[in-house]
Order: C-alpha cells, then structure tokens, then sequence
C-alpha cells in the first residue's frame, strides 16, 4: 500500500492528494490540459453546450416532481399544477423548453464549426463520431420529452413518427404497435416515452459526453487555421513562462475565462427568450389536450427536426423512407466521405467553400420548407432541396479527391 | 474583428432561420382575417352570405343601422325589458338551446348595434341563421313576435345601456358572455356556473350529473360539446381568438358557434380573464425577468474582466 502521511490535515490538499490523485488530477484536467491559443469564441460553444444540459438537467429535475405521467393527467400536471400551483413552476418550465429549443441552436453551431474548420479529419474521427452519437441522443430525447405534456401536437406528432417504423411497403404494423405498447398512443405509449426521457437518454447522453470529451485529449482541439504544431514544445514553453511565444494555454483557468464569458452573454439571449419570448419554443397546438379523434390542420415537429423531416415529405412513401434513412446517416460518415488530408478553414479551400455554404443554404431552406404547408411551389422547392442534400455527399467525394490530387501535384 | 464578423454570420443565420420557421411560417399556415374593431355593421356577414340570403342581410343590417339611429328612451325601455327578464332571470335554467344569461353588465360588456340586432333577430345577429330554416325557430327567437317595434328594440337597449353598464369584472364578463357553452376547469366553471365545495360525495355526484345534464343540452343544441377554455389564451394567435369573437363564421365556416357581439371593453375584459387563468404567471415574469437579465448583465462583464486579466500577455 502507498504511504499515507499520519500528520497530513484531513480534506486537505496533501491528505486529498494521497488519496484521490488530486494534484494529479487537476494537472490533467486543468492546468496542463493544453488547448490551442488560436481560436475564436465558436471554441466555447462545448462549453456552453455543458451548461445548458446542466439547467435542463436542473430544470427537469423540478418538473420531474410534478408530473404526472398519465394520459389523463398529464396535461393538467404540466399545464395546471406546474405553471398555476407550484412556485416558479412556470420559470422552470420555459427554461426546460427554451433551453430544449437552444441546446439545438448551439448543436448546430458546434456541428457546423466543426465542419467549417475541418476538425472531423485524421485523429479526430472519434470526437466527430462521439458528436453525432450526442446530437442522436439528444434527438432522442428532445422526442421523447415533446410527447410529456400529451397535447395535440404530441399526440399526433408521436402518431406520425412512429409510424415510420411501419417501415413503407413493408407494412410492419406489428413492430409500430410493439413500439406503441397499443394501437394508438396512449397510456403505456406515455409512460415509455416519460422513462426514456427522464433516465434511460439522459444516461446515455451523460455517457457520451464523457466520451466525447475523452476523445478530445489525444488528438487536441483543432485551432483557427488548422495547424498541426508540436504541443509538448508549445507546452513547455507556456510552462516556462513563454505564454505569448507558447501557441498553447492551459483549459482552466485561461480557456474557461473565456468559456464563461461566452456563457454569460449567451445566458443573457437565454434568459430573454425565457422571460419574454418563450412562444417559439412552445408550440400553441400543444395547448390543445391530446385527442386521437381530431387531427389538427398542420403537424409538424419542432424546428430541429425540419429538415430531415423535409427530406422524408416529397417523396413518395418508400423512397421517402430511404431518402430520410440515408439523411440520418449521412452526417456519421463525414470523417470517411471527406478524402482530403486538408485540415484548414473552409475560406482556405475554395471548392470546399463553395460546398459548406451550399449545405447551408440546403439545411436552411429544407428547414424552412419543412414547416410550410406541403403545395404549390413549397413541393417543388422541398423536392429540389431535398434531392440537393443528397447529392451532396457524392459532391463532397468529388470535391475532397480532387483536392487531394492537387496537393500531391503541387 | 474576427470575433464580431463570425458573431454576425451567427446571428444571422440564426435569426433567418428563426423568421422563415415562425413569422414565416404561421402567415403561410393561418390564413389572415382582418378584425373590425368590435363594430358590428353586418359587412362580414354580407359578404360572406350565400346568394339569396344576400339580400336579407342586407336589408337586416340596414335596419338595424336604422334602429341605431333613433334616440331610446331608455325610461320607457324599462317596461319592455320586463319581456327579457322573463327568461334572463339568473334561475340558471336551460330554455331550450343554453342557460340565458343574466344581463345585469349587458350595456357595458356588449355592442349596442350588436344588441339591437339581437332582439331584432337573434339568429341574423349572431350569424348562426344558416342554422335555421325559419329564424323565429331560434331559442331566443320569439323575442321577434314580442319586441318587435323599431321603438321598442331603441328603448330597451338604450334602457341596457344606461342601467345595466355598471362596472364589471374580467370574471364576470366572461361568465356572462362564453360561460354557458364553455366550461374551464382551471377556474373551475362549468356550464351551470362555480363548482362549490360539497361535504358529501353524494351532494359532488348529483352535482356532477347536473353539469352532465347540462352539457349534453350544450352538445344537442350545438351539436358537439363547446371546448373547455383554460388554456385557449396559450392555444390560439391574438388575431385568432379576437376574429373569432367578433364573426365566429369568419374563422369556423359554418360552425354553430354564435357570434357573442362584445364591444371592444367587454373582449379586453374577457381575454384578462383567459389570460389570468391560461397565462397566470404573466406579472410575475415581468417582475423577475429585469432582475435576472440584470445578474447576467453583471455577470458577463465580470466575465469579461477576469478573462481579460487571464488572457494578460498571451498575445
């Protein structure tokens, strides 16, 4: 056994350090966890991702001592004892929604960053792959957690979603009522979805955020201009003293410094969406209580989901199913769709610029389209953009050889 | 500045986004009624009337502009109201199509136009004549047999008007005018009015087969049951719920709904009562929000101190 110091003051540092490994500790997570100086505040949006699972986390723990998950009684829980009875109910409430709405603004920021500055590539396939892992998790979780307060919209959306699982042609109704626990949504629908939401993602997703941070340490985080410089060298310097030679700085406190910064501007858009402009985030079909024998006008799922949900729309019913099936996918295999080695901001590639910006432009529009009633021009403009999207892993293919040529011919 | 450029690219993608899915999107989905402030002249019903009922309405609303026109004696609309009281008696009593409501707040919660054409031909007033083959048919419509002087109608509503305008209360306006086909159990009402506490379960029972009782005459005369309005506030678009009130027709063709005539005090009283039980939690963000902005105000720009003197001799 190590030796343990008799006279050191217990929970002290010395006694502590004995004990838990805690100067080790904070030099691998802290202090001598290096990360690139050349970065820009995209860099904090990890962070600020953290953040906002915490006060969903937080947030949903207050409303998990409320609800009720019944299909008689779940609406009035949410809507009645929640928002009218219990203090600061309501508070929790719209931040749980808005921060369900806002987590996947900053998914997305964070997904296209990662795009956008090449940081998928060589080494680093695992923390896109980990990435991908979460933002399904989330997917997930955010359904799950749209069905709890059983209005309309959960009713029908959770109707039409798992219906998908009938799978076309192949009319696999046993699997979408094995998936239901009933012909229809209902009470055993409710109470699988509620655990899912409340602990089997919610542990999936903590599992994944400290795999997506494991994958992180080998290969660094990648930095404004793609370098790919000596981090002992950059490190030893920064420890000698050299901090404005050294390319690197420590995560805590330098890079958090920054990180909180970040957060408190960005908790200021949060909390204003809270208090004074929540209605995005709530939709107002959902206000209607669940009810199987009237269909509203427009269904439609919550704008995260959109654009993959365009992509199933103007096909027809099998093709639609593969066209969605291959846009789910799609995004996984980046890492191995990408051919060339280039790891630069996309401003330094120009046809690979051309093609961020154009997907873009895609995931925009067929978000957009998505929500819009299906006919007229709306049609033809989701067919064009959908048939868009999925050519533009083929183009991607295309582009990246083609870099990867020119680079060896240079 | 790097930073502020890529925070401008953010942005704007995010806000564009934000306007195609909301702004956007809901003006595409919900077609536009324009609102008509809560004068009732009968434009909307004209215009929407099918080809031989054209002319009746017409003639109707012409009338009723007529009507309008003449100075009540509301002194003397007092014996003529004594027709009304006979049903709106507050007895609580279903006479045939719903509960009558009293009127003690008519002249202040509801249009004078509105009401002279309801004593004139309530099923006209209230839009709902598509309903009837004969309007005197109507629940209300034998009010046509016994008021049925152009001076009488401008008597008692100039009587309404002036004696039954007193003050009224959000509640109260809405209990009178949505109460009796709407139930809201947030607040606990229903159709026959506050559910009271009983001691007894068996008293809660024979109150509750009351409210049974009650509700299936709603749904025989209106054909389903009206929608229960705790939450409607949240539910529908202001432009929604306000169209909806001034011409039901004009956002539910065809629904039984009757048009219920508030003047523009009486809806505002009305929707402070839907939003207090739908919304209850509206004073209370006011309050909070300034504070908590305020903290992260604070917050960042301590935020940002500490990060500039982290940051000191890096660049």
């Amino acid at each position: 056994m190590a030796k343990f110091d008799e006279n050191a003051k217990p929970f002290g540092n010395k006694w502590l350090d004995e004990r838990i490994g805690l100067n080790t500790l904070k030099r691998v997570l802290q202090t001598e966890y290096w990360i690139p100086k050349d970065i820009n505040f995209l860099w904090a949006m990890g962070m600020v991702l953290a953040a906002t699972f915490g006060i969903l986390l937080v947030s949903g723990i207050f409303l998990l001592m409320h609800y009720k998950p019944d299909a008689n009684l779940a609406f009035d829980s949410v809507n009645y004892t929640i928002m009218t009875e219990v203090g600061y109910g309501w508070l929790w409430r719209h931040i749980h929604g808005v921060g369900a709405s806002l987590v996947f603004l900053i998914i997305y920021i964070h997904m296209f960053t990662g795009i956008y500055y090449g940081s998928y590539k060589r080494g680093r396939e695992l923390i896109w792959l980990s990435g991908m892992g979460l933002f399904v998790a989330f997917s997930a979780e955010a359904f799950s957690g749209y069905m709890l307060p059983w209005g309309q919209m959960s009713y029908w959306a959770g109707m039409v979603i798992t219906n998908l699982f009938s799978l076309g042609s192949l009319e696999a109704y046993g699997l979408v009522e094995w998936i239901r626990g009933d012909y229809v949504p209902g009470d055993a629908y409710l109470m699988r979805f509620f655990m899912l939401h409340v602990l089997l993602i919610p542990l999936v997703i903590i599992g994944l955020i400290v795999l997506h941070f494991g994958t992180l340490r080998l290969p660094h985080v990648n930095n404004q201009e793609g370098e790919d410089f000596d981090y002992e060298e950059a490190a030893k310097l920064y420890k000698e003293g050299k901090v404005k030679e050294s390319k690197v700085i420590p995560f805590s406190p330098v890079f958090l410094s920054k990180d909180i910064f970040v957060m408190g501007i960005y908790f200021i858009l949060f909390f204003y969406l809270v208090f004074y402009h929540f209605n995005f985030a709530m939709d107002p079909v959902n206000f209607d209580p669940a009810d199987g024998l009237k269909t509203p006008a427009h269904i439609y799922p919550e704008w995260y989901f959109l654009w993959s949900y365009e992509i199933l729309r103007p096909f027809n019913k099998d093709i639609g199913l593969i066209a969605f099936g291959i846009a789910q996918a799609a995004l996984f295999f980046l890492p191995f769709i990408d051919r060339s080695p280039v790891v630069a901001p996309a401003h330094k590639r120009p046809l690979f610029n051309i093609w961020f910006w154009a997907l873009v432009v895609i995931m925009i529009a067929l978000t957009a389209l998505g929500k819009l009633p299906p006919e007229g021009i709306y049609n033809d403009l989701g067919l064009f953009f959908a048939v868009a999207f999925l050519l533009m892993g083929p183009l991607l293919v295309w582009i990246t050889i083609k870099e990867k040529n020119e680079m060896k011919g240079a | 500045m790097r930073e502020l450029k890529i925070l401008a690219v953010v942005t704007f993608f995010s806000l564009l986004i934000y306007i195609l899915v909301e702004p956007f999107a809901h003006s595409q989905m919900h077609k536009h009624v324009e609102g008509h402030n809560f004068v009732y002249t009968g434009e909307a019903d004209i215009a929407q009337a099918s080809k031989e009922k054209k002319e009746v309405k017409e003639k109707f609303w012409s009338d009723v502009k007529k009507i309008a026109a003449l100075k009540g004696d509301a002194t003397a609309g007092e014996a003529v109201f004594a027709n009304c009281v006979a049903c709106h008696n507050g007895a609580n009593v279903n006479m045939g199509g719903v509960i009558p409501p009293v009127l003690d707040n008519a002249g202040s919660i509801y249009d004078k136009n509105y009401l002279i054409a309801l004593i004139k031909d309530p099923a006209m007033a209230s839009n709902v004549d598509h309903k009837y083959a004969d309007t005197s048919t109507h629940p209300m419509g034998s009010i046509k047999y016994t008021v049925n002087t152009d001076a009488d109608i401008a008597n008692v509503v100039a009587y309404m008007l002036k004696e039954k305008s007193g003050e009224v209360t959000p509640k109260e306006a809405y209990e009178q005018a949505c109460a009796r086909c709407h139930a809201m159990r947030y607040a606990n009402l229903t159709q026959i009015g506050e559910t009271p506490k009983f001691k007894h379960e068996k008293d809660a029972l024979a109150h509750k087969i009351k409210v049974i009782e009650e509700q299936d005459a709603v749904k025989k005369y209106m054909g389903k049951l009206p929608p229960d309005l705790s939450m409607i506030i949240r539910a529908r678009g202001e432009n929604f719920l306000e169209t909806l009130v001034e011409n039901p027709q004009s956002q539910l063709p065809g629904t039984s709904m009757p048009r219920v005539g508030l003047s523009k005090d009486g809806y505002e009283k009305v929707k402070a009562y839907l939003t207090a039980i739908g919304d209850p939690s509206k004073p209370e963000r006011e309050r909070l929000g300034p504070w908590v902005l305020g903290f992260f105000i604070i917050f960042s720009i301590l935020a940002f101190l500490w990060k500039k003197e982290k940051w000191r001799g890096h660049h």
